[in-house]
């Protein structure tokens, strides 16, 4: 029982202080929800085109389908790349090393209670957004609702695993963000950001499915809404490429270490 | 038994080089050339439980790294370390709780929220109750004269106050063996003398190993009867601070003031003149010719007053340094 206790004491005091650190950043969280509404810009035009064009989704189901994205990417931004580059940089690192935890575990619990700062901005949004396009509003089923939930915690912890993932390479290069950048081009294009997996041609769509990409975003995304999708293979697909940054990211991690102690830590 | 075994410790680690303009820039970018810099070259010494150890040497000198190996953050090319029996590369869960680091330029405290909230991460991090949490902050803020300044964002702290509560981060795990980096580095005195009186303190109320370096000779001085000193990766002297003053300082000052203006041509017979300032002047004279050439002075010269001094320690260490020789 007292290790039970001890063992919820970690993450507990880890997302309270961070919590805590976050809202120091009030106004910044603010800007930082704004930033991330490049899908209702991109809503505006696909709704003009869907009102235009002959796609098999109609204007609402568009406005519907990038306010999902819109959450999606609220609940899933990640920016550790950023912060661990410049740890290794400046040998901060070294620091945490020293301590008996992972330092995977400040990042994380730095993330998790970002999201938790940064709801009420969300929801303040998400209320705006009704109040000016009312013909969009609708209920999703539960049973969406539970499967959003669950997909939207695996979409954050694949994005995260994966930026991580590439952070590592900060242990070989001075600039690993610029990978990110180049990794961020295929991301806002495959992961449904830009527009809606549907209106790709069917066998780009085949082989998008086979990337870690639309489960970041499109999956997620189209349960919400109610768009027809593969549950299992959505969940499977997210699982299995959670494994195998996983297995990289280990791999790297102690490569990396070895690297970083090689050349004076 | 020893807490701190070093057995030929050597380090070696690769620098990228660059030459100067377009030209060394480009080769730069497409075949990067590597120097292996010889950090550390074969150290080896023992430290006792309890023990406050000085570690001197010029910037450059291989003290960060030796440092880096006993902490476990670098693998030494070869030789061997044992710190509290545990082999630090490995950096076991145990040996963790042990030892702790603090590097004069590098904090730990999270910059824009007080420094209790770093604490209750450190305290959850090391697995400390709430109610021993609380004794130990209470205690160490008491100790380092910190009270209030806790619940201030650490980026409100003055220097000297947020090394303070870097040293109390560092330490609410009370560890066995303290390793510490410059850590009065860019103090001002009043500092400097509270985070010197507060390690004392805390070596003596804990038993703890201290290993530290610094640039502040003062530092030295006030804590360490041991000094290890270090120059160009080698270990070229390990003893009593007294005993380096001896083997490498066979020097004092006299000091004195004359009665009338007398010209340096007449003085040089004494000894070297290091000030001559009116009346007043300062002989740098051998050992073995100390009490000669004092008596020599008050017989030949019109005195006033006389005073025999030791050297400064960083003049003696900065000698030694300069002249290469040791």
């Amino acid at each position: 029982m007292k290790n039970m206790k001890n063992s919820f004491k970690k993450p507990l005091t880890l997302l309270t202080v961070y919590y805590s650190y976050m809202l120091e950043y009030r106004s910044e969280l603010i800007l930082w929800v704004l930033s991330g509404s490049l899908p209702i810009i991109l809503m505006g035009v696909w709704i003009e085109a869907a009102e235009g064009g002959n796609f098999e989704l109609r204007a609402v189901d568009f406005a519907r389908y990038f306010f999902a994205v819109f959450l999606v990417r609220q609940l899933t931004v990640v920016w550790v790349i950023y912060e661990f580059e410049k740890e290794v940089l400046q040998g901060k690192l070294s620091l945490r090393l020293l301590q008996p935890i992972d330092p995977v575990f400040h990042h994380l619990s730095n993330h998790i209670s970002e999201r938790f700062a940064r709801m009420p901005f969300v929801f303040l949004l998400i209320g705006l957004f009704f109040i000016l396009y009312p013909q969009a509003f609708w209920v999703p089923n539960l049973a969406n609702l539970v499967f959003f939930t669950l997909s939207v915690v695996l979409a954050f912890a694949l994005r995260f695993l994966i930026q991580y993932t590439l952070a590592m390479l900060a242990f070989w290069t001075e600039r690993a963000t610029a990978l990110e950048n180049v990794w961020f081009l295929f991301f806002l294009f495959l992961s449904g950001m830009i527009a809606p997996l549907e209106v790709f041609p069917e066998a780009v769509q085949k082989v998008v499915m086979f990337t870690p990409f639309p489960y970041l975003i499109n999956f997620p995304a189209s349960i919400l809404v109610g768009l027809p999708v593969d549950l299992t293979r959505g969940f499977l697909s997210t699982l299995g490429w959670l494994l195998i940054f996983l297995g990289a990211n280990r791999l790297l991690w102690r490569a990396g270490l070895k690297r970083y102690s090689g050349m004076g830590a | 038994m020893s807490i701190i075994v070093a057995e030929n410790l050597s380090q070696s680690y690769p620098v990228a080089i660059k030459e100067p303009g377009l030209r060394g820039t480009i080769t730069h970018f497409f075949r990067r050339t590597y120097r292996n810099i010889n950090a550390v070259q074969d150290v080896s010494f023992n430290i006792e439980p309890s023990e406050v150890v000085g570690f001197l040497g010029p910037n450059g000198a291989g003290k960060t790294t030796t440092l880096k190996m006993l902490t476990g953050l670098i693998h030494p090319s070869s030789g061997t370390v044992k710190v509290a029996g545990y082999d630090p590369f490995r950096r076991q869960e145990a040996f963790l709780h042990k030892i702790t680091l603090i590097m004069g330029q590098k904090q730990q405290l999270i910059w824009d929220l007080p420094a209790i909230d770093s604490l209750k991460i450190n305290a959850a991090v090391y697995n400390i109750p709430d109610k021993e949490f609380h004794r130990r902050v209470g205690e160490l803020t008491e100790m380092l004269s910190l009270e209030s300044k806790l619940t201030q964002p650490v980026r409100k702290l003055s220097l000297g106050e947020r090394m303070k509560a870097e040293l109390l981060a560092a330490l609410l795990h009370h560890p066995q063996v303290l390793f510490l980096d410059e850590p009065t580095l860019g103090l001002d005195v009043n500092a400097q003398v509270g985070v010197r009186d507060f390690l004392r303190e805390y070596n003596q109320l804990y038993q703890a190993t201290v290993l530290l370096t610094s640039h502040y000779m003062a530092d030295i001085t006030a804590l360490c009867q041991r000094v290890l000193l270090i120059y160009q990766g080698k270990l070229m002297y390990d003893g009593r601070l007294d005993g380096l003053l001896e083997n490498f300082a066979p020097y004092r000052e006299i000091y004195v003031e004359l009665s009338q203006l007398l010209p340096a041509e007449k003085l040089m017979s004494y000894g070297d003149i290091q000030l001559l300032e009116g009346r007043a002047v300062r002989f740098i004279v051998q050992r073995e010719l100390l009490t000669r050439t004092v008596s020599r002075i008050l017989a030949d010269l019109d005195v006033i007053d006389l005073t025999v001094t030791e050297p400064p320690v960083e003049e003696v260490i900065g000698r030694v340094f300069k002249s290469g020789v040791v």
